[in-house]
């Protein structure tokens, strides 16, 4: 699959070399499949965070397309009003956020959940770096179990928060989960996002070397390793109706250890049995409510 | 060109090659492919975080970070970090 997908993926870039982003940032990995499969027809959204930070110093930018940037907690409502403007105007320009996981699990929250109750006609992207990279890495909603940030130096005692789960109370047409170590699902993700009527939203696990203290040229193996493990799962659900992707797939019928993907980053470093065994438990809990979806006629 | 133009109508930045300056000074290895080992699958370029691989498998030097996902990914082991004399 890896292979033939490669060649349908366009050349263009709609970053310029280079961006301020740390060697082996796995958001700009992420950024550079959206904007390939979305193309230049688009408005991006986005609010305070690593990428809007490393975007460029004003006046200058390394992004060809344009971008709103926009307050922490403001993203979706910014979004809805551009889509409906566009809307009345009847301009076909796809409206993007493109928001971390602090502006999207816990600050953008209110302004998300209404965005997609009034149906907004726009596709939210959280790339998820699992804390608040571009303050110093202080812990978020979407930082797991265990983990040692800044702010939770003896390891995260809360778990990670299912933010999947609030969208898809929304039930929107589509949503998806994508990783940046699997490009070409991610690209066909937000081609197949942007097909849809009204609100959908794609969650794209990041790694992020400074923040998971790993040496940045294993950005793609951490990645792929958190898809192995189980600790990351790519799906999608269309109209509700769940489909497991293929790398998850194999990993629910031989996951990798866990320990593998805890012991090649540094924010894991010393983290106890008890707590190893509780996350080993949420991934068969999640393998368990993927199966009885899939199985439900 | 950028700077405030006569109709902006908000702060306005426009998009430059260079933006962050010569992104290639932050490099401490940098790498080089060896041609003969090269199968010229493309997944090095594929997984740049940067976009410095072109098709042909030029690596951009005035901006490649040097974080050595290419030579970590390349299924061939045909790319070799090397430290720079700088
Ligand atoms: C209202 C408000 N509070 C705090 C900040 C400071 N701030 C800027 S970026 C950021 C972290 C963003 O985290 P996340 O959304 O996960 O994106 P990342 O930096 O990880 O890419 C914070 C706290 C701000 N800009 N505005
Ligand atoms: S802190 Fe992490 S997410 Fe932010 S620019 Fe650096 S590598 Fe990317
Ligand atoms: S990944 Fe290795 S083998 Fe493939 S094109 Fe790049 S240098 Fe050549
Ligand atoms: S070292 Fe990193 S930035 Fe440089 S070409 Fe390889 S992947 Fe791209
Ligand atoms: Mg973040």
């Amino acid at each position: 699959m890896e292979m033939d997908t490669i060649t349908e993926i366009p050349d263009d870039e709609y970053i310029l070399k280079c961006t301020s982003a740390c060697a082996g940032c796995g958001d700009s990995l992420t950024l550079r499949y959206v904007l390939k499969a979305a193309g230049p027809d688009i408005v991006l959204v986005m609010p305070a965070g690593c990428t809007a930070a490393f975007q460029g110093i004003y006046p200058k930018t390394a992004f060809t397309v344009p971008v709103v940037n926009i307050a922490f907690g403001a993203a979706a409502a910014c979004a809805s009003g551009i889509s409906r403007m566009f809307l009345a105007t009847g301009r076909t320009t796809k409206v993007i956020v493109y928001a971390g996981d602090g502006g999207t699990l816990d600050i953008g929250l209110q302004a998300l959940s209404g965005a997609f109750e009034r149906r907004t006609d726009f596709l939210y992207i959280c790339y998820d770096n699992e804390a608040y990279g571009n303050t110093g890495m202080q812990r978020s909603g979407a930082t797991p179990l265990g983990a040692k940030t800044t702010t939770t130096p003896a390891g995260k005692a809360e778990v990670k928060k299912d933010i999947d789960a609030i969208i898809a109370a929304h039930n929107p047409p589509y949503q998806a989960t994508a990783c940046a170590s699997y490009p070409q699902d991610l690209f066909r993700k937000v081609r197949k996002a942007l097909t849809f009527r009204g609100p959908t939203f794609i969650h794209v696990l990041s790694p992020c070397p400074p923040g998971w203290r790993y040496s940045s040229e294993k950005t793609i193996e951490v990645g792929r390793l958190a898809v192995k493990s189980g600790m990351w799962a790519l799906w999608e659900r269309e109209h509700g109706n769940l489909a497991i992707s293929a790398p998850t797939k194999a990993a629910m019928k031989k996951p990798v250890p866990l320990e593998e993907y805890l012991s090649v980053q540094g924010r894991f470093k010393g983290i106890d049995g008890t707590t190893v065994e509780q996350l080993k438990e949420q991934i068969r809990e999640t393998f368990h409510r993927f199966r009885e979806e899939e199985d439900r006629p | 060109m950028t700077g405030i133009q006569k109709h902006d109508q908000a702060a306005m930045s426009r998009p430059v090659e260079g933006s962050a300056g010569l992104t290639g000074s932050w490099r401490v290895f940098v790498p080089v492919v060896d041609n003969e080992k090269c199968n010229r699958c493309g997944i090095c370029s594929l997984y740049c975080p940067d976009a410095v691989i072109s098709r042909d498998r030029i690596i951009d030097l005035a901006y490649c970070k040097g974080c050595g996902i290419c030579a970590h990914e390349c299924p061939k082991k045909a790319i070799a970090m090397i430290r720079e004399e700088k």
